[in-house]
């Protein structure tokens, strides 16, 4: 079997994540793709793990999931906190620290 | 072609799929509901991979967890039910960085490891990968628990609001 094949799909994933961060409005759709990225690099770990022959890889992917439940916790009482004053979950709107 | 080739182009073609309706579609919810199924695909993936706890935690983590909170806080913020058009920004430069990053590092990746073969290597299951973290990544698990418990707090002092 080929891991290249599984390199290729997490770079493809990344990129998609990475434009829908670029392009989309709404703070949690861009956390969705936020947790998209994260995910092609646990999938790229992975494999890389499977063509050494070695667990770290997947022991490093499991860490990386339990920092992204911890950031989606942050990222979740941020928005909710910037809602509550603004009235708004669109990052556009948050541009304070523009300029 | 092997029934491990077959299994990872199909998995392949719904992750990138669904990735891409979460990065397109205009419903937020709907967003959300395809996460859940390029997450799942992903899991999947990974069970091909042979990489059975981190399938496991990943449906429990993420599709159990995270996608439950994204969804409660659309629901809080009072995110639109229907199509909301006004959802992207300017498309051409996002698509421009997104191409150039994709593409480099499709290139650096094959570059580096060409195509190769590899060997199935043994399952990595709750056992296998308990003993090697409690073995030779104590410090970095240990570290881990205090970001939980630091993102915990940090979690109650931000969300409270105002002190009254």
């Amino acid at each position: 079997m080929d891991p290249s094949y599984y390199i290729v799909l997490s770079a493809a994933l990344f990129t998609i994540g990475a434009v829908g961060v670029l392009i989309r409005r709404n703070a949690i759709v861009v956390f969705m793709c936020i947790e998209l990225m994260l995910n092609a690099a646990n999938l790229a770990l992975i494999t890389f793990s499977r063509m050494n022959g070695s667990l770290d890889g997947q022991i490093m992917a499991f860490f990386v999931m339990v920092v992204a439940a911890a950031e989606v916790v942050i990222g979740l009482a941020i928005i909710m906190s910037i809602f509550r004053t603004r009235r708004s979950a669109s990052v556009d709107d948050a541009n304070l620290l523009k300029y | 072609m092997t029934v491990t080739d077959i299994l990872l182009l199909a998995l392949g073609a719904v992750a990138a799929g669904s990735a891409l309706r979460v990065v397109t579609t205009t419903h937020i919810v709907r967003a959300g509901l395809w996460l859940v199924v390029a997450l799942g695909a992903m899991a999947a993936c990974y069970l091909v991979l042979t990489a059975e706890l981190v399938a496991w935690v990943q449906v429990l983590i993420y599709v159990g967890a995270v996608v439950v909170l994204l969804l409660f806080a659309t629901m809080l913020t009072r995110a639109p039910i229907g199509p909301s058009p006004e959802l992207d920004r300017a498309r051409f430069p996002a698509a421009l960085i997104g191409l150039g990053s994709g593409g480099g590092l499709a290139a650096l990746f094959i570059f580096g490891y060409r195509w190769g073969k590899a060997e199935l290597a043994a399952p990595g299951t709750a056992g296998v990968l308990g003993k090697e973290i409690f073995s030779g990544w104590v410090l970095p698990f240990e570290v881990l628990s205090i970001l939980l418990l630091a993102a915990l707090v940090g979690a109650i002092v931000v969300s409270r609001g105002e002190r009254s």
